[in-house]
């Protein structure tokens, strides 16, 4: 195989990493809603919790695009 | 049509403005990057600046948003470090406002995210890494590496577990930039290619991804606030394991 198809098939590869973040955000919006209509009261002390679990969840999706990135621009 | 603009990737290239400035074989010329660093780093001093001048006791909207970022940043600390970490509050105040700005300016159209390239978030990054090492050695002495002794392992699994914090310790710099870093290069070259879409698709078919492309931006503020507020309490959180040792 030519190294620039491998290259595009690589990269293409790496960016499924990002199903496994939405996975997890889904996780975290979804137990968050089911916990807050559960215990309305508690819901807003947990909001920044809410927006770090989201924002660790998405980064390890982009690490998996950052893989990407340097095979198509870093080799 | 300039083939060159429709390239979504074309709007993360640095290129100098002005004269060359090389020193030593280093090139030290004044870029883009440099300018909306320096525009992010004026808005700040101006919004203090404006927000301090006249201390109003019901406050003007300016002075308002400037309370709000101050009580903000305090409680996140107070929160997440306790009150021992409140002599920190300077520095990452300046930290997350700088970060903020350099966000929301590179929200504006023709502008420049300055924090969408790695080298930026890494230095930043490794500040907060070198100086939380430092904290940590300077408070608790040689037993700071007790922060890599979890309580209550069994003995069995301790030199597996410390090899395991270990790495996530010397990690903890290339997450915290690359978290900031990708989401920002991501949301930005999504922006693009969805412009590119309007382009390409034209008058007829062009109002869904026109559509898609505002709900983005929405979408993409909210990301530049959020990173901006992981970032400074993620470094609120490891300043934590610094100062209170296994609290």
């Amino acid at each position: 195989m030519e190294l620039e198809a491998a290259k595009m098939i690589g990269a293409g590869l790496a960016a499924i990493a990002l199903a496994g973040a939405g996975v997890g955000i889904g996780i975290i919006f979804g137990n968050y809603l089911t916990g807050a209509m559960r215990n309305p009261s508690a819901a807003q002390k947990q909001f920044p919790n809410l927006l770090l679990g989201f924002a660790l969840a998405e980064a390890t999706g982009l690490f998996g695009l950052v893989v990407a990135l340097i095979i198509l621009f870093a080799f | 049509m300039n083939k060159m603009s429709l390239n979504p990737m074309h709007q993360f290239e640095v290129y100098k403005i002005g004269p060359e400035i090389n020193i030593n074989g280093i090139n030290l010329s004044f870029t883009n990057a440099s300018l909306f660093m320096a525009i992010s780093a004026t808005l700040i001093i101006l919004l203090l600046f404006l927000g301090t001048k006249k201390k109003l006791l019901v406050p003007s909207k300016i002075q308002l948003v400037t309370e709000m970022s101050y009580t903000f940043v305090a409680k996140m600390i107070n929160d997440t470090a306790g009150s021992s970490a409140k002599s920190f509050f300077p520095f990452i105040f300046t930290l997350f406002m700088f970060i903020l700005f350099c966000n929301m300016v590179g929200m504006l159209p023709y502008s420049f995210t300055v924090t969408s390239h790695i080298i930026v978030t890494f230095i930043l990054a490794s500040i907060v890494f070198v100086g939380v090492t430092i904290i940590g050695f300077a408070k608790h002495g040689i037993k700071y590496l007790e922060l890599f002794v979890p309580k209550g392992v069994p003995l069995v699994l301790l030199p597996l577990i410390v090899i395991i914090e270990v790495i996530s310790y010397l990690s903890r710099p290339v997450s915290l930039s690359v978290r900031l870093f990708a989401n920002m290069m991501a949301g930005h070259t999504m922006l693009k290619v969805f412009g590119g879409f309007v382009i390409s698709l034209g008058l007829l078919g062009g109002w869904l991804p026109l559509g898609f492309s505002v709900a983005l931006t929405g979408l993409e503020i909210l990301v530049a606030f959020l990173q901006a507020y992981v970032f400074a309490i993620l470094t609120c959180i490891y300043l934590n394991d610094a100062l209170n040792l296994h609290h």
